[in-house]
């Protein structure tokens, strides 16, 4: 009875702080501009379905495709037993569909425990390509202290969990055996009953372990959910929204600003009144609450796995520009101006932006925009509109484009080319 | 290395339009293709394209001017509406329904960026028109330059490619030919740009190991392509200049797709 308090207590509480951290999450997020991507929901769901759910763009990259499988499918399955826990823990039963599932029982625990091993394994090899082999992907200068420690931790905690799953059960097959108290002949155990010579043999302290097991497991489970919004892992949640509300158009497409086509329109036409007076707005992003708030759910999507700064043309030659950081530092600066309004309330204002404090401009005029980063994400964040909508703002707010690119936009206006050619010599091809 | 016994006759727009006449299709040169020389010599061989099957076109002339492509990729959207609306204005004074381009830069800012502003073609690229008069039987490769033996790569620009997902198109006009195509490493969705986007082409790179362009070169040297074809004309210069600077102008030639073609079939 005490434990079945206790466990309510934990589980209430796990609950309802991780939903005021997602919640903190969600309010960051939504401080970003409006922008609407519902459109075409048939087509939304159908992307999601392929790239989240179906993880079609893991596949580029065949080895961390395959164990990032492993470790996908064994959290999304393995859930089902945490239900029985959940279940177990509030009722004090002890598993509790071994009955109602007869047969059936045995085939999904024995599954259970093969996702299990398969998830250790993935781990095991994902903490060694970080830490042993140190793939390059891993590495680049926003590739700190905290993000690589995270990274193991993440790592880390999926093998605990995994390893107290695997002797609960090892315990509870022993135990079984020995027709132990309420320890019925339940689930089959294909891993754990390797495992199970390696415990001991005295029944009591079977069960003890069996108990200390099931108590770690799902108390790690709930910390491991509270640990989410601080940490890339959050992107086992975002993945899905983000992906649904990916963009649509082709990836050459840059979006139109409406804002400039009302000024543009009464410059040529004087006579023009736009449709609806647009408020006074800052063109281009100087700070995260100038961009939109999808390109804020993408930076808490990020799981810095480092695809798109690895084939970044600009990374790849040595320069400062790493679309990943692009897309961490996005995430840091709209938590921080969270964090400001939490401390100080909504109407603070720091002294700092995205544009200089954390992102340099040699970093946004390394782009090429040529849409490598886009296409290498495996949950379609788009880092490109982001460096997009800085450069909008230091050309159109600041004044302030490189001088070469200051002379490109002056041939553009006196001569309608990027060169400085006229454009009465624009027909003189003709004459090879 | 150009053929002189081909004439081309250019019409314009205008002179069409005095006479009544309206062409199937407008020619979109493109600022590269008008003034630059290496470029010119692809637009001429598109001409010869258009010609030699007969399809009926004009060109813009001294009224086309810049898509506004770099100053928006450069954050200038003020600039790029400014050239965008202005183009919109002409084309439309013009009835344009179709539109071929030079330049998959060209192609992506009108098909893409130019119906928010009012302005609806159907445009396409010109690997895309050589990829359909191959498929109709319009266009063969024969009569001309044998490529026979030769190792051939393509090289994808990130507008028409990634961009817009053509990729098919502009190896069709490789693989008629009696050769052997080899891809790079990195090709297709996962091309390696040349390094001129995003109004790069305007300016200095910023400090680095190498040059973007270098990298691509090392790539068509690693497979040992004797011809690397491309289709459009900043990637033919920053690729000519990358074949430059490794010193390996007597072993690999930078091509166009409609230069190719034209080879091909000795026009």
């Amino acid at each position: 009875m005490i434990a079945q308090v206790i466990f309510i207590i934990i589980l209430a509480t796990a609950v309802y702080l991780f939903a005021k951290n997602a919640g903190k999450v969600r309010r960051n997020i939504l401080l970003g501009k409006g922008i609407n991507c519902s459109d075409q929901p048939a087509k939304r769901w159908k992307i999601m379905a392929k790239v989240a759910l179906g993880q079609t763009k893991m596949v580029k990259r065949p080895i961390a495709a395959i164990m990032h499988f492993f470790i996908y499918v064994g959290f999304i399955i393995i859930n089902l037993e945490v239900l029985e826990i959940m279940i177990d823990g509030i009722f004090g039963s002890h598993r509790i569909f071994s009955k109602p599932l007869g047969g059936l029982y045995g085939l999904l625990i024995g599954g259970f425990e093969l996702l299990a091993i398969l998830v250790l394994i993935a781990c095991v090899v994902f903490l060694s390509r970080r830490n042993i082999i140190r793939l390059k992907r891993f590495s680049g200068i926003e590739m700190t202290e905290w993000p690589k420690s995270d990274a193991n931790y993440i790592l880390c905690i999926e093998i605990c969990l995994m390893t107290f799953f695997l002797t609960m059960n090892a315990a509870d097959y022993k135990l079984q055996l020995l027709h132990f108290r309420h320890y019925i002949k339940a689930g089959s155990f294909p891993v754990s009953s390797f495992i199970a010579p390696l415990l001991p043999n005295n029944a009591n302290s079977l069960a003890f372990i069996e108990r200390l097991c099931w108590w770690l497991h799902i108390t790690g489970i709930l910390a491991f959910l509270n640990y989410l919004p601080y940490s890339k892992h959050f992107h086992i949640l975002l993945a899905f929204p983000n992906t649904y509300y990916s963009k649509l158009e082709p990836k050459g497409e840059f979006s139109n600003m409406a804002s400039v086509t009302n000024e543009v329109k009464a410059m040529l036409d004087p006579s023009f009144i736009p449709e609806s007076p647009t408020e006074t707005i800052r063109f281009g992003a100087k700070d995260v609450t100038d961009l939109t708030w999808k390109n804020l759910m993408e930076a808490y999507t990020c799981t810095e796995c480092g695809r798109c700064t690895s084939v970044c043309p600009a990374n790849i030659t040595g320069k400062l520009l790493s679309p990943r950081k692009i897309m961490m530092d996005t995430r840091d600066r709209i938590t921080e101006v969270g964090n400001n309004i939490d401390k100080h309330g909504k109407d603070y204002k720091d002294d700092k932006a995205l544009l200089d404090n954390y992102i340099s401009r040699e970093e946004l005029w390394a782009c090429t925009t040529c849409n490598a980063c886009v296409e290498a994400c495996p949950v379609n964040i788009n880092p490109l509109e982001i460096i997009t909508e800085m450069r909008r703002y230091i050309v159109m707010e600041e004044s302030k484009a490189p001088a070469s690119l200051n002379n490109m936009f002056g041939n553009m206006e006196n001569n309608s080319a990027p060169w400085k050619y006229s454009n009465a010599d624009r027909m003189n091809w003709t004459n090879s | 290395m150009e053929n002189s016994t081909f004439e081309i006759k250019v019409p314009t727009m205008a002179e069409m339009a005095a006479q009544g006449k309206t062409p199937e299709i407008l020619f979109w040169v493109g600022c590269a293709g008008s003034f630059d020389q290496r470029a010119q010599k692809i637009t001429r061989d598109i001409c010869k394209i258009l010609q030699h099957v007969g399809i009926s076109y004009a060109v813009l002339g001294t009224e086309e001017s810049c898509t506004g492509d770099p100053a928006k990729r450069a954050g200038n959207e003020f600039l790029f509406q400014m050239q965008a609306l202005t183009n919109i204005q002409v084309l439309d004074s013009y009835h344009i329904k179709k539109i071929v381009t030079g330049c998959p830069h060209c192609f992506n800012t009108i098909k893409n960026e130019y119906p928010g502003l009012g302005g609806n073609y159907e445009v396409i690229h010109h690997s895309q028109l050589i990829q359909q008069l191959i498929d109709e039987g319009k266009l063969k490769a024969e009569g001309g330059e044998s490529f026979k033996g030769k190792r051939i790569t393509y090289h994808d620009p990130c507008y028409l490619g990634r961009g817009n997902n053509i990729y098919e198109a502009p190896r069709k006009a490789l693989e008629i030919l009696d050769t052997e195509l080899v891809e790079m490493k990195r090709c297709k969705s996962n091309g390696l740009c040349c390094g001129a986007g995003g109004a790069q082409m305007f300016k200095e790179p910023e400090p680095g190991k190498k040059d973007i362009n270098i990298e691509r070169i090392e790539e068509v040297i690693a497979i040992n392509a004797q011809v690397v074809a491309a289709a459009c004309p900043f990637c033919m210069t920053m690729l000519s200049d990358g074949v430059k600077n490794k010193d390996k102008e007597q072993e690999i030639t930078v091509l166009d797709i409609a230069e190719i073609t034209v080879r091909a079939n000795g026009l």
